[in-house]
């Protein structure tokens, strides 16, 4: 095992290594640019640079010490970067003298020489890396009098991606992003010196199901995202974190929100699941159907017409309408988004009025399956559902399985998606309960509809395709939640007052799937007590063998824990964070 | 124990003690007075013209294209009342590719520290002359680009003063 020093610091290491990643590893951080511990190492942005030495030896080979004892160093004189030099048996570093520092300076000096001073109109503003080395290792000063260089600006890379030439730095990460993680390499340097640019070859464009990571992946703001462009400024957001509900993967993300809109969504590093990515489809699709057509309140059908009532009364109306039933003639169809507290107490319901037909649907896309993150799985929660002994149903047996039912429950989810099969098994139910985001067919027959959180609103737990339980909380106000519970606050969110629009924005008035189920389940009779998600959670963990041991703190900490393994969880490891907005 | 020392009628003499000539100087410089230029105005009919220096409301610099702001949101960043909401939109007409959808300042919040106009990368926001702002509702308060923008050529004389100390 290797030993170096870096800073006075004796730091102990895998051979192989390069100085940067054993740096890394025991929270020293080495300004750098280029290097990405998802990519292979380029070298070109000499940010890294730091002093590498040994120990001075004498003429009997013996290690050179001076009169106090402390090793006399031979430095090498030029810098290296510690990106390409691997460590090595007593290697020394300097990341912070005389030297290094100067030439820290001298390399942000040239990296802004043409880097156009944009950031009062460039969305990477707040969470720049360039922004950030400015301030920490820069001068703040050009000695630059000539006319910067111009380049292409808005150039349209893909459909997602947008390149602003000026802006580049020439890292090169994006091009190794595409070659290397996305596989298809299509983009790249293009003219040399200062006129280097970079551009998608002829006849190309960059439209890889994961384009978009390049976004948060480039350090200044030369790739913006089409979607999100000039949307918000990332100060005025606020990003909690979150898992992505669109496949079986559970991406974990972080959901931009101001104005209590979703406004983005973006990848949050988990070695053990997304890594620092996330697909395009995940980013692109999974937020409009929490801010748009949604359901707010509790609906109930009188006289041919869905009427809005209150919470109470719908409960008692619901609990009604399933005591006309016995228990075997009632069908429960979970959303394969529901989180696991969700469908444990939907299915305590179920046995509370002695149903056990309690399913959900499979939604298998075998097209958006790929080998890298996107899973043909499109169900957020099927191992959840599995874990919890609950039965899937394929889509196309939906429609006689609804035959042999009277009443069925839909817990979050779109039964009907325009099939007219299902669309007349469901009409010719005797009572459609329906816990629902949006307003859909399933609500247009539903004779009560109960609006519910979408996983933006609430706290809970999926288990992913490789059976790994992650937390995740709410990052949108309700009238059920507030922002002071534990939610990340924007500057406006915290300072705003009730008259301000940005405090207001749209809220809704919906609760989680579990505490609907709560309340029909204490109409019935059952006298639950459950406070939050973390309670029924907590009852899991002391219930189901599979969840033995877990709780919310220790997902928090272990990023996620794999079904059985609550006695084991993995180590999480060094989590890399590139540049992200401080502080939030 | 009090001794009162320097009462009044210690301290004036003979003709003070009598009033009358007292009286009688006090009308003589009321007198004198109406024949000076007046100090007070008659407001509104007759208005008061501010300096260059003068921080009345903010209003946005409306160029011959548009209005100069970019939209990049500094001055509600620094606004310690937050009084001012900028939602930016993408042209591809003008040469600026930004552009405020929306601006609004609350009128009712700001407090007229000119910290907006400080700010303000491209001195799109400037300090006006209009001292008195009035509504009848909360809703009123809330000044839109409508209100806001004025033309360059009405903004000369703050624009100047603000070069002097750049």
């Amino acid at each position: 095992m290797p030993v170096l020093t870096i800073d006075g610091r004796k730091i102990e290491t895998q051979p192989g290594k390069t100085i940067i990643e054993a740096a890394l590893d025991n929270g020293i951080s080495i300004p750098h640019f280029c290097w990405h511990p998802a990519l292979s190492v380029a070298g070109n942005c000499r940010m890294c640079l730091v002093q590498v030495g040994s120990q001075k030896k004498n003429a009997e080979g013996q290690p050179e010490t001076d009169g106090d004892g402390n090793p006399v160093i031979a430095w090498i004189p030029k810098l290296q970067i510690a990106c390409a030099t691997p460590v090595t048996d007593g290697m020394y570093v300097d990341t912070s003298g005389e030297k290094t520092t100067k030439a820290t300076n001298a390399v942000m000096e040239f990296l802004l020489i043409n880097h156009p001073l944009d950031c009062p109109i460039c969305d990477e503003a707040g969470q720049c890396k360039l922004q950030e080395y400015a301030y920490r290792f820069s001068k703040g000063e050009s000695r630059f009098d000539e006319l910067k260089n111009h380049k292409d600006k808005r150039v349209q890379w893909g459909p997602e991606v947008m390149f602003d030439g000026e802006r580049c730095i020439s890292c090169s990460r994006c091009i190794r992003f595409a070659e290397e993680v996305a596989e298809q390499p299509v983009i790249s340097f293009v003219q040399r010196g200062d006129h280097v640019t970079i551009e998608t070859f002829e006849g190309t464009q960059f439209d890889s199901p994961y384009s978009m990571n390049v976004i948060e992946l480039c350090p200044v703001g030369a790739l913006t995202s089409i979607d999100f462009r000039f949307k918000a400024r990332v100060w005025d957001m606020s990003f909690n974190d979150s898992i992505c509900p669109g496949c079986s993967r559970g991406c974990n993300i972080q959901i931009g929100v101001r104005d209590n809109t979703i406004l983005r969504l973006e990848p949050k590093t988990n070695p053990h699941v997304n890594q620092y990515w996330m697909c395009d489809a995940g980013r692109n699709t999974q937020y409009a159907w929490v801010n748009e057509n949604r359901i707010s309140g509790a609906w109930l059908r009188k006289g041919g017409t869905l009427q809005q009532s209150d919470w109470k009364e719908s409960y008692s109306s619901f609990a009604a309408s399933l005591k006309q039933f016995s228990g075997k003639d009632v069908m429960f169809i979970l959303s394969g988004m529901a989180t696991n507290e969700d469908a444990y107490l939907t299915q305590k319901l179920a046995a509370h009025i002695k149903s056990t037909n309690v399913v959900f649907i499979e939604r298998n896309d075998a097209s958006f399956g790929d080998t890298k993150l996107r899973s043909a799985d499109r169900n957020a929660n099927s191992n959840g559902m599995a874990a919890l002994g609950i039965k899937s149903l394929a889509p196309t047996a939906l429609a006689s399985a609804l035959q042999g039912v009277k009443a069925v429950v839909v817990v979050g989810d779109e039964i009907i998606r325009g099939n007219e099969e299902i669309a007349s098994a469901v009409r010719s139910l005797a009572f459609v309960g329906a816990l629902s985001f949006n307003h859909c067919q399933t609500t247009e027959a539903a004779h009560a509809v109960l609006a519910t959180a979408t996983y933006a609103e609430s706290e809970g737990t999926f288990t992913n395709l490789n059976r790994r339980v992650q937390h995740f909380t709410p990052a949108i106000v309700t009238t059920e939640n507030m922002r002071i519970m534990g939610m990340k606050m924007s500057r406006l969110d915290k300072f705003g007052a009730h008259n301000d629009r940005w405090t207001q924005g749209d809220k809704r008035d919906c609760k989680q799937s579990w505490r609907i189920v709560q309340g029909i389940a204490n109409e019935l009779g059952a006298g639950w007590l459950y406070k939050s998600s973390e309670d029924i959670f907590n009852e899991m963990a002391l219930t189901l063998p599979a969840f033995k041991n877990m709780s919310y703190d220790m997902l928090d900490t272990y990023l996620g824990v794999a079904l059985d393994k609550g006695h084991a969880p993995e180590p999480v490891g060094i989590i890399y964070e590139s540049h992200t907005l401080k502080p939030n | 124990m009090n001794v009162t020392t320097n009462t009044e009628s210690q301290r004036l003499n003979f003709w003070e003690k009598l009033y009358l000539p007292e009286i009688a100087k006090g009308m003589a410089a009321t007198l004198l007075t109406m024949f000076k230029p007046s100090m007070t105005r008659e407001y509104p009919e007759e208005r008061w013209e501010p300096l260059g220096s003068y921080r009345g409301r903010p209003v946005l610099v409306m160029e011959e294209e548009g209005e100069r702001c970019v939209a990049c949101g500094l001055c509600s960043r620094v606004c310690p009342a937050l009084a001012i909401e900028v939602q930016a939109d993408e042209t591809l007409e003008r040469d600026k590719e930004r552009f405020p959808k929306l601006f609004e300042i609350n009128m009712l919040r700001c407090i007229y520290c000119g910290f907006c106009e400080e700010v303000c990368p491209e001195e799109a926001i400037v300090m006006s002359k209009d001292y008195d702002i009035v509504f009848h509702t909360q809703e009123e308060a809330l000044f839109g680009k409508d209100k806001l923008l004025v033309p360059v050529a009405r903004l000369q004389e703050r624009l100047e003063f603000l070069r002097q100390y750049k």
